[in-house]
């Protein structure tokens, strides 16, 4: 009877749902509607038509999900599409800034610029290069390096393995006003005591200047990676008769050093672009000076800066000030692949 | 070698509350001894007092004595370094050191306090293997890391680190606990090897399992949910589980409560 009849009720577990590219087509709908709105409206930013095209986005997203779909459905795309606006409201600045500098700084880079110092040219003639201003940044950046890093994480050991009273809270609240510092501040105090002395700008004092702001990001960082060794490990360590300090040495900070050394890496990555300190104390200079304790030096972001102040917006200046920001980007970059790699090469194995 | 452990009027402290309460009793050499009780009465709190590694924890204090063949462990000069030197401990979890390779975690113990030749070390690390029944299993990996082992594998390899510096007491606070009953099997045999050469102290939440493995076996409660917990019985592993002399013991064990 009722089964002969073969009645068909509509399932309560499946509902309609829209076909695999309809985001893709929403979303070229909604570019070409912001398109022809902005044109209509003789808006002439790209970036009104792509926010009027990321609005349409959206509100096309619920309105043809809520028919079709049904609320639920419509809600989650909406919160898919706004994920994927708001990446490329992130991205796109990005590209952008990478494209920029690429175009506008492979003009003039090449070994030879690479190579020579700005001593046979001056600031409105074409050629010269940047071997000194890399040189002073390598030269300022490591020695900063090898100051700020062994405190900051002897600090940071200080702090996650022993401190327990009054002076680990004072340490770690004056590391917090440090990591604030701004870099002129840090730039300013040194120079007040090269002042007292009456002394000369040189590449040290620029260093130095780099190792106070570069000093509570290497603690801090330390600090979060100590803090991920397990317990347990520094108590099997212990329990074999191993004394406090080896277990550190030996057993805490190999396992998170990995982490340590991106701390370190990413540190350096933020002094190597600070144009304050080096401006006040190491002053710049256009000839190569291999010596960080005597005389001014050159530095990238120093280099950058006054280029780019002599050059009024076009002319070889121009292009050797973009040339050198491409210099450091990739510098910066690839300082951070490299602690991406250590991290990875260091990181505690699990292979069988 | 194995050394007799002597405790008397022992009370533990976490800050100011009071975990542990004048606990008394011996351990002979070369025993197996059990630690039995519910969640929470301080089994493991006291264990931990046998080698020292209370005070390790924020605000841990100890109050009377542990005897480690008539030497105070908590006497005035005592290290607690080589306390915990002679009397090893083998935790709940399964803990390798992730950043070295089986040789190198059987052989840290050694190694982090002085500095061997590597021969010397292939022995111990051998013999130490063998001694807790892992040698088979990985003697052709012991450059792989110690984290790529199976549960009770790791296990073992802790088992092994813990023996290879030649303790006198080892303390096993619930070494099956996390693993499943194939592996527990084998750590029990390998507990009634290890027997023949140390002192054994193991906390155990499992009673079938204490009456398998111990010799003797101690009982502790406490009052009430706060109150320091307190050693009730400790008696022949037989007389405990057969006819215990306390009421809350015979409860205990025959699952009144628990």
């Amino acid at each position: 009877m009722s089964t002969a009849i073969a009645e068909k009720r509509p399932s309560t577990l499946r509902g309609a749902s829209l076909p695999k590219w309809s985001p893709y087509a929403v979303a070229a709908g909604s570019v070409a509607l912001g398109l022809g709105i902005s044109a209509a409206a003789g808006l002439d930013s790209s970036i009104q038509w792509a926010l009027i095209a990321g609005l349409l986005f959206v509100l096309g997203t619920y309105v043809i999900a809520a028919r079709v779909e049904g609320r639920r459905q419509a809600k989650d795309r909406v919160a898919t599409a706004l994920v994927w606006v708001a990446f490329l409201l992130a991205v796109v600045p990005l590209v952008s800034l990478v494209w920029s500098t690429v175009s506008r700084g492979v003009k003039v880079l090449d070994i030879y610029f690479l190579t020579h110092s700005m001593g046979l040219v001056s600031d409105d003639e074409v050629g010269g290069g940047i071997y000194h201003a890399i040189l002073g940044s390598l030269e300022q950046v490591g020695l900063a390096t090898v100051i700020a890093a062994p405190i900051g994480v002897l600090t940071a050991v200080y702090l996650v393995e022993y401190g327990r009273g009054k002076l680990a809270k004072a340490v770690t609240f004056f590391v917090d006003v440090m990591t604030g510092i701004p870099s002129i501040v840090a730039g300013l105090f040194i120079l007040s005591i090269m002042l007292m002395f009456d002394m000369e700008p040189f590449g040290f004092a620029g260093s130095m200047a780099l190792a106070i702001l570069m000093m509570p990001v290497v603690v801090r960082s330390t600090e979060e990676m100590l803090k991920l060794v397990p317990n347990e490990l520094r108590e099997a360590s212990l329990a074999l008769g191993v004394p406090k300090w080896r277990t550190i040495l030996k057993v805490v900070l190999p396992t998170s050093i990995g982490g340590i050394t991106t701390g370190i890496m990413l540190a350096i990555a933020r002094i190597a672009g600070e144009t304050a300190p080096v401006l006040l104390l190491v002053w710049g200079n256009s000839l190569i000076n291999a010596n960080p304790f005597e005389g001014a030096q050159q530095s990238l972001p120093l280099y950058i800066y006054q280029q780019y102040a002599n050059s009024a917006g076009a002319g070889a200046a121009y292009d050797r000030a973009w040339a050198a920001s491409l210099t450091l980007i990739a510098f910066v970059m690839i300082l951070n692949l490299v602690a991406r790699g250590i991290a990875r090469w260091k990181a505690p194995k699990t292979g069988r | 070698m194995a050394k007799r452990i002597d405790v008397s009027g022992l009370t533990a402290y976490y800050g100011s509350h009071k975990a542990i309460e004048d606990i008394s009793m011996t351990v002979e050499p070369r025993s197996v001894t059990a630690f039995i009780g519910p969640s929470g009465c301080g089994k493991s709190t006291f264990l931990r007092t046998l080698n020292r590694m209370h005070e390790v924890t924020s605000g841990g204090r100890v109050e009377g004595k542990v005897l480690l063949d008539d030497e105070d462990l908590y006497g005035q000069g005592i290290d607690p370094v080589s306390v915990r030197r002679e009397v090893g401990m083998v935790f709940q979890r399964p803990n390798p050191f992730p950043t070295m390779s089986i040789f190198d975690n059987v052989a840290a113990g050694l190694r982090l306090n002085g500095s061997y030749k590597k021969s010397e070390l292939a022995d111990v690390v051998e013999k130490s293997l063998k001694g807790a029944n892992l040698w088979n299993e990985v003697k052709d990996r012991l450059n792989k890391p110690g984290s790529g082992l199976s549960g009770g594998q790791q296990q073992r390899l802790c088992i092994a680190r813990a023996i290879a510096v030649e303790p006198k007491v080892l303390l096993m606070d619930e070494p099956c606990s996390a693993l499943d009953p194939i592996s527990t099997l084998a750590i029990e045999d390998l507990i009634g090897e290890l027997k023949e050469r140390f002192t054994i102290v193991i906390v155990t939440h499992n009673m079938q399992q204490a009456a398998r493995v111990s010799d003797r076996t101690a009982f502790f409660n406490l009052a009430a949910v706060g109150q320091p917990g307190k050693l009730i019985e400790i008696d022949e592993t037989e007389r405990i589980f057969s006819n215990p002399s306390v009421q809350a013991t015979e409860d205990y064990i025959s699952g009144r409560f628990g």
